[in-house]
């Protein structure tokens, strides 16, 4: 832990945050930019209802000092209150989605990067055998297909045809389907990842020089290949978290679970632009955190890493 | 050869004297020309790639895909919108009871290749309608991306010092957005801005279709730009270019002439890698209901309209997803078949 490796997180760490920052910004000024009112819908309101409505919500006063206040208001986690579901805090319906999406993210993001990582450590090994040649067709064939795809094909299969699993996610074993459909895509992902990464590493010098001092090949495998193959694999965690929010925003659909994913989608079919700049800022401070964390943890693994 | 004026030498100049050279004769030319023409980088490139089977399938499996979302729709005798309430839900083959009739008068009827959908519309031109919208979105950013993408980075690298320092920051920045978040909420704004519009060909183009453009335009281009930079710095120490400079080359005629075909293989991989993104982009736009607008159907729409009848019309999905699925398998191979052939030092 030199000075330079903190210097290193501080940095790093401030680029979050104005990264932060520049998506509450842009978050906030495109949804003010949008010339309709929040409140015009199909039953026509009068003048007098819209300010007093406007006055509630604030937006009567200046865009910038909106802003201000909406930010001050964002360090306390008020996100506001949602103009379509009536009554509800913004924070209140973000809570209540995330802990399923949480459960179904982490268990999605588990399950990708355990096979992933074991799948493409086997591929590597039996590099140009059938087995690796099976995990190469299956996993350019899954990273071609988009997650509406691969959950309704799961769908079809496991719920339809075969009957062996629930088709909503609030029945018995119902997040089995949307977990797996969630997992698929980053699985291949990982899996080609790691296959070109220990394929490299397995190169190496130190690998042979570990073979010819006569380690165990379970040894050399574990403790020297896999661990130093395991590199791009923690680089990838920020964009999977990416892909996660994204494909849940499908999957969620599709398999009824109440989560964010759905929440956002509906809220942006409703036209509800506090709950859509709350969830967007929300997940956007997700996926900034994870790229951080990934990009620590990164360093940490491998010091060789220029850090200017 | 007498009337050959005979050039004067300088008695003080260190040059050597011309007279002392002989012009070479025929002959002598012909011992010089090498046996093999020479082969362009772009050329041995293609040679490479149209050995690799794979890249030439996907290829051609891509050229003809382009060629029936291009063609098909103007010779085809149904149209996306038009709607057969007698035919609602016909299986692939399959006549409604109208066109039954007009068959059982001696007439022609083209038969509907993938059944009609909820309102009797041919499915078939709805998938192609579909595929010529990912296309065309994929084309379209890929063209965005290469345009922004080698401005940004070759002046970025070119200029180098502060200049390369600050514009490689603001890389940075766009680097780190969540591109997909900042896709949606542009389209979710878009929506409301078109929804007014009296444009035909806004409206006609959608939200999804618009914001995905304008934000590969704000933001996917720095993939690009990074790795034209990266080129360019290399390119930068090369003698030629010191020497075109010292003959008095603008920067101008530098990156063109010598900076960019010298980055050329970067930019065609990073390219082609870029539209299958663009093209899944835009399906789960249409999925989740922000993209195309109503009769115009994608991929993705179509995929989620077909989610009400899985059961019992499962082909109503097979279609688009098989077809977006074909146009990215072939787009990614054909990518690594690229990335083989302009970049042999990157093969593993």
């Amino acid at each position: 832990m030199s000075s330079k490796f903190l210097m290193y997180v501080v940095k790093r760490f401030l680029m979050a945050l104005l990264t932060i920052f520049l998506v509450i910004a842009i978050t906030f000024f495109v949804m003010h930019a949008i010339p309709a009112s929040p409140f015009s819908s199909e039953k026509a309101k009068s003048d007098a209802t819209i300010a007093a409505l406007e006055a509630k919500y604030g937006f009567d006063k200046p865009v910038p000092v909106q802003f201000l206040n909406y930010l001050k208001n964002i360090l306390h986690g008020d996100f506001g209150l949602s103009t379509k579901w009536i009554g509800s805090t913004v924070s209140d319906l973000i809570m209540g989605g995330f802990s399923y999406s949480a459960q179904l993210g982490l268990g999605a993001a588990a399950l990708a990067i355990v096979c992933g990582v074991i799948l493409g450590a086997l591929a590597a090994l039996c590099r140009g055998r059938m087995l690796d040649k099976i995990i190469q067709v299956v996993t350019t064939g899954l990273v071609s297909m988009p997650s509406f795809v691969i959950a309704t094909l799961l769908l079809i299969i496991f719920a339809l045809k075969l009957k062996v699993l629930p088709t909503m996610a609030n029945q018995e074993g119902g997040m089995i389907l949307p977990t797996l459909s969630l997992s698929l895509y980053p699985m291949a992902y990982i899996t080609r990842l790691e296959r070109s990464s220990m394929l490299d590493v397995l190169g190496q010098d130190y690998i042979r020089t570990a073979r010819a001092k006569g380690l165990r090949n379970n040894k050399v495998i574990f403790k020297h290949a896999l661990k130093n193959a395991l590199g791009p694999v923690v680089t990838y965690a920020g964009p999977m978290m990416a892909s996660i929010l994204t494909g849940s925003m499908v999957v969620e659909n599709i398999f009824s679970v109440p989560g964010l994913g759905r929440l956002f989608v509906n809220s942006m079919l409703r036209t509800d632009y506090m709950m859509i700049m709350g969830v967007t800022i929300f997940l956007a401070v997700m996926i900034v955190t994870m790229n951080f964390l990934a990009d620590v943890i990164y360093k940490l693994l491998d010091p060789r890493i220029d850090l200017s | 050869m007498e009337n050959e004026k005979k050039l004067k030498k300088n008695p003080l100049s260190l040059q050597l004297d011309p007279n002392l050279f002989d012009r070479a004769s025929d002959e002598e030319k012909e011992q010089i020309v090498t046996r093999r023409e020479s082969v362009s980088f772009m050329k041995d490139a293609m040679r490479r790639l149209a050995k690799n089977k794979m890249a030439m399938a996907c290829l051609f499996v891509l050229i003809i895909i382009t060629l029936i979302a291009i063609f098909v729709p103007m010779i085809y005798p149904y149209n996306y919108t038009q709607q057969d309430v007698t035919g609602k839900y016909l299986q692939p083959f399959e006549y409604s009871k109208k066109e039954m009739a007009r068959i059982n008068a001696g007439e022609k009827v083209f038969p509907h290749i993938m059944g009609t959908d909820n309102l009797g519309r041919d499915y078939c031109i709805r998938v192609i309608y579909g595929t010529r919208i990912s296309l065309l979105v994929g084309f379209i950013s890929a063209l965005i991306v290469v345009c922004i993408g080698i401005i940004y980075g070759s002046i970025s690298g070119y200029f180098g010092g502060r200049v390369d320092l600050i514009m490689m920051r603001i890389v940075d920045i766009i680097y780190s957005l969540p591109d997909v978040l900042i896709v949606i909420l542009l389209s979710v704004a878009i929506k409301d801005v078109i929804s007014n519009s009296k444009n035909e060909l806004v409206v006609k183009l959608g939200a999804g279709m618009i914001s995905i453009f304008i934000v590969f335009g704000l933001l996917y281009w720095v993939g690009m730009a990074r790795q034209v930079r990266g080129q360019i710095l290399s390119i930068k120490e090369q003698e030629y270019v010191l020497a075109a400079r010292a003959m008095g080359a603008s920067p101008a005629h530098i990156i063109r002439k010598h900076m960019i075909p010298n980055c050329v293989s970067v930019i065609i991989i990073t390219a082609a890698m870029q539209i299958p993104s663009a093209i899944f982009t835009e399906s789960f736009l249409s999925f989740v209901g922000m993209g195309v607008s109503m009769p115009m159907p994608s991929l993705g729409s179509l995929a989620s309209d077909a989610r009400g009848g899985l059961v019992s019309y499962p082909y109503m999905l097979l279609f688009p997803a098989l077809s977006i699925f074909l146009i990215v398998l072939s787009f990614n191979l054909l990518g690594n078949g690229l990335r083989d052939a302009f970049d042999p030092k990157l093969r593993s």
